[in-house]
């Protein structure tokens, strides 16, 4: 049988080769379905590399869409650091563009300079307030936050559709369900000429620092990090439980809020139901590659980028389904899980009754 | 008030309650058996895509339609390996590798999908179960419609819900799914592997809920379409918790929440043109999130679920 002994010691070197042995992994796991499509696998992963880096507009494109998920990759690591498991990540994203495009389409008359801290405000309060929810369903009713999450999504997201084809419907739409245009001044600036990387790029890896601090160097850090450990050894320690879990729920669905406010207020410019291709959900992947860790989360929503752009334009080129992008996050989080255990473990494998002092 | 009434009363909202409480009675009693060894399966709405998709699939590439049935198990059956060895024999999370096992099947459903049919503009269809026709029965004044109109996948859902309450509290086999989702060392210290009763009964467990997608594409719909499972498989997860982990009681959660969902849309029909078609289609999300906080302070979770065992721990 299989024997997994705790290391004393962990090596930093071993931390960080565990998700990239993990991306590697997905990546060769991918190439069996590309096989199985007909392609040329090494002609694909090629036009993949290429068209995540390959030229000044794939960079672009690679942080335009790495900025989200940092964001929710923040979102899910700072709550299960806590072991809340957020899994709206979704549904609070939608959350954060709805505010944003409410108070950002003209509703508020504020110059620039302040109207943009407003609606960034605004979808994160947005995000927060909706995690809330499951958050105090769980610490005062005992409702399991993973299921109510979960399903909130859905319910935000047809929250939305009603909001587009209703109140914030776009009058010159043609008809689209979408909502109207962010004023220029909302707009987030753009960091390159004619490129669509924008400054929620800055305000990711500003997040990423801020959280990194947070949970480091502050007393409320480590009591998310207590909470997470062990809550009722918090709990005998003094540490306010409670408190903790909800701060971390406002924090984690606020930044899960400000991928949203990236997407419409830096990239899009409108509110459209089909805003986020599942970016609450790579979210999950892209916190759990980065091990929880703040600055890890800005690698691995690099990498996560890299693989939807690349797939994207290698879909483009020799038509095998970018639905192979999400092949490949699934099965980093699968691999990335499998990998961590040689970093916290020694894995033995013991032959039955040679094995000591397992009676 | 009378309306309500008429709809109440009419078989046809009975049939239709039935027919949607169906893949849930799967999901429901897949997720049970698992929780009950005490392993959680998230892996649940991607393992009903996979159902619905490899079912479908093997029909439509001429296996038969129970020939897809078997499939869709299989399919469900191989995810839930996956899972059952991420979370018992390695121990990991089984919040996140149950995502993972989501993630996994539904990416690998959608590209196989699509791999298969790189460009067709409408799915392609297969000859579905229909109705069975059974004779008296059938013909019964309101019970007939309501109840001996349905598809064959509909009766096996029955049936399969007093062939796991007989497993699980008829049989030794039963008892000791129980006991390993409640206090696994004592079962160890009966001789019986603790690994194999878990893993087996995800296994199993994912093979049922397989089948609820399998529904899906093979009686309700006659086609797989994209995002089609739409959160049926986290509504399974709710009404586990509020059926307390009964077979009995799972079927019941699940005609509840059928009947609610047929009413609504038949409401929907009557007041439709004051109200936003959306807020109909929020409400079985929140009845599930109501039905979880309702019972949720009472809930008696199998008292090993979510804690990885290994041999030997005391």
């Amino acid at each position: 049988m299989i024997r997994f002994e705790p290391r004393e010691h962990v090596s930093p070197l071993r931390r960080v080769a565990a998700p990239v042995v993990a991306a590697i992994a997905a990546l060769a796991v991918a190439s069996l379905a590309i096989a199985a499509a007909g392609a040329p696998v090494l002609e694909a992963y090629g036009l993949m590399a290429k068209g995540a880096f390959g030229s000044a507009f794939a960079m672009s494109e690679l942080l335009a869409r790495a900025t989200p998920l940092i964001f929710t990759g923040l979102a899910a690591a700072v709550a299960f650091r806590a072991k809340l498991w957020n899994i709206g990540g979704e549904g609070q994203l939608y959350a954060g563009a709805l505010a944003a495009v409410a108070v950002g389409t003209g509703a508020l008359a504020l110059p620039g300079p302040l109207l943009i801290p407003t609606v960034i405000l605004a979808g994160a309060l947005a995000g927060g307030l909706l995690m809330l929810i499951p958050a105090l369903l769980k610490v005062r009713l005992g409702a399991d936050e993973v299921v109510t999450t979960l399903l909130l999504n859905f319910v935000v997201i047809l929250f939305v559709q009603m909001m587009l084809e209703g109140p914030m419907k776009d009058p010159m739409g043609m008809g689209w369900p979408q909502s109207e245009p962010m004023l220029d001044e909302a707009m987030l600036p753009k960091l390159m000429d004619r490129m669509r990387v924008h400054a929620g790029l800055i305000l990711a890896l500003v997040a990423a620092l801020g959280v990194h601090i947070l949970l480091k160097r502050t007393v409320w850090g480590f009591e998310t990090r207590a909470v997470g450990e062990n809550p009722e050894a918090a709990r005998h320690a003094g540490i306010p439980v409670t408190a903790t879990f909800l701060r971390v729920a406002l924090l984690s669905g606020g930044l899960a809020g400000l991928a949203g406010v990236g997407e419409v207020a830096g990239l899009k410019g409108y509110l459209t139901a089909d805003l986020s291709p599942g970016f609450g959900y790579a979210g999950i992947v892209v916190a759990m590659l980065a091990g929880l860790s703040p600055v890890g989360v800005v690698v691995a929503a690099l990498f996560i980028a890299g693989v939807f752009v690349g797939a994207d334009s290698m879909s483009r080129a020799i038509g095998v389904s970018n639905y192979l992008a999400d092949l490949v996050v699934a099965t980093s989080l699968i691999c990335v899980l499998v990998s961590g255990l040689f970093v916290r473990f020694k894995v033995r494998i013991v032959r039955p009754g040679t094995g000591r002092g397992t009676a | 008030m009378s309306d309500i009434l008429d709809i109440l009363l009419a078989a046809n909202f009975w049939a239709a309650a039935l027919r949607i409480a169906t893949p849930l009675i799967f999901g429901v009693l897949g997720a049970l058996i698992c929780e009950r060894a005490g392993v959680l399966n998230l892996g649940i709405e991607g393992i009903f895509t996979a159902g619905a998709m490899a079912g479908w699939m093997a029909a439509w590439l001429g296996a038969g339609l129970w020939g897809g049935v078997l499939v869709a198990a299989l399919a469900g059956a191989a995810f839930g390996l996956l899972h059952a060895i991420l979370t018992v024999p390695l121990g990991l999370s089984q919040h996140v590798s149950g995502i993972g096992v989501t993630l996994f099947a539904t990416s690998l459903s959608y590209y196989t999908y699509r791999t298969a049919l790189p460009d067709v503009s409408s799915p392609p269809r297969i000859e579905a179960f229909q109705p069975l026709d059974i004779p008296i029965l059938s013909d019964l004044p309101f019970l007939g419609p309501a109840l001996f109109q349905q598809t064959a996948l509909t009766f096996l859902a029955l049936a399969l819900v007093v062939a796991v309450g007989f497993v699980l509290y008829r049989t030794p086999l039963g008892l000791a799914i129980r006991a390993v989702g409640d206090n696994p060392s004592a079962v160890e210290a009966q001789g019986l592997s603790v690994m194999a009763l878990r893993m087996g009964t995800v296994v199993a467990g994912s093979a049922l809920m397989a089948l609820g997608g399998a529904f899906l594409t093979m009686s309700a719909f006659d086609a797989f379409f994209f995002g089609m499972v739409n959160g049926r498989g986290w509504i399974c997860i709710a009404l586990t918790v509020f059926a307390s982990w009964r077979p009995g009681k799972a079927l019941i959660g699940a005609l509840l929440f059928g009947a609610f969902d047929a009413f609504q849309v038949r409401l929907q029909t009557e007041v439709g043109a004051f109200v936003p078609g959306q807020i109909f289609l929020m409400l079985p999300y929140i009845l599930s999130i109501a039905a979880l906080v309702v019972v949720a302070r009472k809930a008696d979770y199998p008292r090993a679920l979510l804690k990885p065992y290994f041999k030997g721990q005391r």
